[in-house]
């Protein structure tokens, strides 16, 4: 056989590692910035910008898809023109993927700071960006294909399936959850609503924790660990059943982030069986990484490599152990929207996510650069710090999430809760203070790599095209014993492809379907009407501050949650929310009942100054509110958008908003006059002030009888 | 709301548990046979592709 001479592309792989470095250290700044912002609230200077809300989204969106989308890309581009003996299909493509990835990264923090966001939490993109994203995963996609096509390998290794999974997942939950109405160049609403809007966007949530965060990196974990240990995979057979079990049940998970919410029951439970049956196919992975190394573990000692891996693949464990047991609803009961939830997804990003990518870091730049590591020693300083900074940062907030869980839930024997939510914010800031240093410590050890890494660099000889030989594909394929359909389909990417597609799209359908189609799914509730659209220009701003990062709008149905707040939420409520506002954690407390507990004035000062207000209050001040004017011109593109959304606005209602909206304006601005403050009614202050005094309203005036008829 | 209100309404519900049941036992079961049954020789080559370097 001819041997075929090619050469492989590291300079697009060198690139996105650069790239996975830099986004690494912005993103873990925003996260630092983000947890001092929680201990001292001066870290929020005052500035639109720089406010806990906005942030928050930079700091994720930095994480998951810079560092983490840059590394999946980084690991991909290497291992898979390796494994199928092939440069990558096209120069071009690749650059043009990273190029436009970088795009993407550098319009999202701009727009995020400056507020533009749709409201969903990991998809809070507009959608201009939205369709660049589209656009970009399709170049990398056909890339990917291309290669696979032109292999020189007639098997595909796992990791590639894994490959394959991820890309065409990710498109499939990218797309169906940034369907949207645009308003304008930066505004949208999604084109769900309630209990819709929360089912698709958990079940993309959920699933981008699967399929950004999870498969790509288990299929780097089946190539660099094997590569790094040099032995193969513990068992090829269980990377199998790993591999199908893994994304037929993943999908079907998405509802346990709504558990004992106004998501219909049966959906509910759904996803907590499936969430539990994930147990297997997690460590099934987790423990085929581990014995790989079985009758090697002395390597580890000396391979710095190997231990960041190994530290990866156990915290991958321990995630997906504790993913299933958040699942079951009583215990979700105690740790949603607690810091628990915080918890337990840094385990997953700094141990599984982080850590797999330094350790991979580690042993790709100075293979690339024909060199050695410019220090193991300080790599080693990165390890154990990097594990310290883990568990300072996991320990004081599974400690906090679970406190907060029995403060907010405590009852004295009299009856009455015993504590104030205030009391519950006080005393986490020790708990937030410990987490800042816990997140520090691992930012320094990722700066201990950078400039170890940067050292390593310079000393190398970067070889950016490397040299390889095999031979070509011959048509005739000599079995082993007899064909197997499943050789079939691992042989042919096209039919991976689409078979992985049809196996996580059935567990989607599952699940919205009945939702959308069956009218009696969301009971309606007749007092429940469209926002004004002074509270819908209100609730944009509740938006754009990012108001749902710490605050909740979704009463459970329990008694410590119904004493506190009132009526628990029901599915009918959210029918006109585009999108739905009810967050994931509540470091502040729930505002689904908030309409009328307080004056008009209290929220005027309460934004201008929370302390004054709520004293020992670690929200931000939100003093541009009280200066800048609403655009009123929005209104009616916001009004028509809303309409062609289905929400039931009178015919021609969009010239006749304007009106509304100055009426509603100046009788708050009124109301505000009586307690001695003098405002204009066109601020934004106005506005939100209008819409928080919406919260609820609707169900307290609904007739008791017709609440009570939904209450099972 | 319970699923099972809009389960009733459906003409010949009874068979879409066995469907699933169906679906889920032969899907784990056929990966399960072809796991155990696959050639060693194959598995064994195709574990080794990472560790192929004939270009390193």
């Amino acid at each position: 056989m001819e041997l075929e001479k090619f050469h492989y592309d590291n300079k697009i792989v060198k690139q996105f590692a650069y790239a996975t470095m830099l986004w690494a250290i912005v993103g873990m700044l925003a996260g630092l910035l983000a947890a001092l912002q929680l201990v001292w609230p001066i870290f929020n200077f005052e500035l639109p910008y720089t406010t806990f809300g906005r942030v928050r989204p930079v700091h994720t969106n930095a994480i998951i898809f810079a560092f983490v989308g840059n590394g999946i890309f980084m690991g991909v581009y290497y291992s898979l023109q390796r494994l199928l003996k092939a440069r990558m299909f096209s120069d071009l493509l690749s650059k043009i993927h990273f190029w436009g990835w970088q795009l993407i990264i550098v319009l999202a923090a701009i727009t995020l700071v400056l507020g533009y966001t749709t409201g969903k939490e990991y998809a809070e993109l507009e959608w201009p960006i939205d369709i660049l994203i589209t656009l970009i995963w399709v170049v990398f996609g056909v890339n990917m294909f291309g290669t696979i096509i032109k292999r020189r390998e007639r098997h595909l290794y796992v990791a590639i399936w894994f490959y394959i999974a991820t890309f065409v997942t990710v498109a499939m939950l990218h797309i169906v959850n940034s369907i949207e109405i645009p308003v304008s160049f930066w505004k949208s609403y999604s084109w769900y609503a309630g209990v819709q809007d929360a089912l698709i966007q958990w079940w993309y949530g959920h699933n981008a924790v699967a399929f950004f965060l999870t498969t790509p990196y288990l299929g780097l974990m089946y190539y660099f660990l094997p590569k790094a240990a040099n032995r193969p995979v513990y068992s090829y057979r269980l990377s199998i059943i790993h591999f199908w079990a893994l994304i037929f049940i993943y999908i079907w998970a998405g509802p346990h982030h709504l558990l004992y919410t106004a998501v219909p029951d049966w959906a509910q439970s759904l996803g907590v069986v499936f969430s539990i049956m994930l147990i297997a196919p997690s460590w099934g992975g987790m423990i085929n990484g581990l014995l790989t190394l079985r009758g090697a573990w002395d390597t580890v000692r000396d391979s710095v490599v190997l231990k960041f891996l190994v530290v990866a693949v156990t915290a991958y464990g321990m995630a997906t152990f504790e993913g299933p047991m958040l699942s079951i609803k009583s215990i979700n009961a105690i740790s949603h929207f607690t810091d628990w939830t915080i918890a337990h997804v840094h385990v997953g990003a700094l141990g599984w996510n982080g850590f797999l990518t330094f350790g991979i870091l580690y042993w790709l730049l100075p293979r690339m650069f024909n060199t050695k590591l410019y220090s193991v020693k300080l790599a080693n300083m990165h390890f154990w710090i990097g594990t310290l900074g883990i568990i300072l940062y996991a320990v004081p907030m599974y400690w906090a999430g679970i406190m907060q869980s029995l403060m907010w839930k405590e009852f004295t024997p009299e009856g009455q809760l015993k504590w104030q939510f205030m009391d519950s914010v006080t005393k986490m800031i020790p708990f937030y203070a410990a987490r800042a240093l816990g997140g520090l410590l691992y930012l320094v050890g990722a700066l201990l790599m950078v400039y170890n890494l940067i050292k390593t660099v310079k000393a190398g000889n970067f070889t950016a095209n490397e040299e390889a030989s095999a031979p070509a594909l011959t048509k005739d394929y000599a079995t082993h014993g007899s064909e197997h359909w499943h050789r079939w389909i691992e042989r042919k990417p096209i039919q991976l492809m689409v078979l992985s597609l049809v196996v996580v799209a059935i567990g989607g359908i599952i699940e919205f379907v009945p939702t959308f189609l069956v009218k009696s799914n969301i009971p309606t509730i007749s007092s429940v009407k469209p926002y004004t659209p002074l509270e819908l220009q209100g609730r944009d701003i509740y938006v754009r501050e990012g108001c749902y990062t710490c605050h909740s709008q979704m009463v459970r149905p329990f008694r410590s949650e119904t004493s506190r707040y009132g009526e628990y939420s029901k599915a009918g409520e959210f029918i006109y929310d585009h999108p739905f506002q009810w967050g994931s954690k509540r470091t502040g407390p729930d505002l689904a009942r908030l309409s009328n507990k307080y004056p008009d004035s209290w929220h005027y000062n309460h934004m201008l100054d929370p302390t004054s207000m709520s004293p020992g209050s670690i929200m931000p001040a939100y003093p541009w509110l009280l200066e800048d004017q609403v655009d009123v011109r929005s209104t009616v593109g916001k009004i028509k958008a809303m309409k062609r959304l289905g929400v039931p606005y009178p015919e021609g209602y969009e010239n006749q908003a304007a009106a509304d909206m100055q009426k509603q304006a100046e009788e708050i601005a009124a109301s505000l006059k009586k307690d001695g403050i003098e405002t204009l009614a066109d601020r934004e202050i106005v506005a939100l002030i209008a819409y928080l005094q919406r919260l609820g309203k609707d169900i307290k005036a609904a007739p008791k009888e017709e609440v009570a008829k939904l209450t099972n | 709301m319970k699923f099972i209100n809009y389960l009733e309404s459906i003409t010949g519900i009874g068979i879409y548990p066995l469907i699933s049941l169906i679906i889920f036992f032969s899907f784990f079961t056929i990966v399960g046979i072809f796991v155990y049954k696959a050639d060693k020789n194959f598995i064994k080559e195709v574990s080794n592709i990472p560790l192929d370097d004939n270009n390193a």
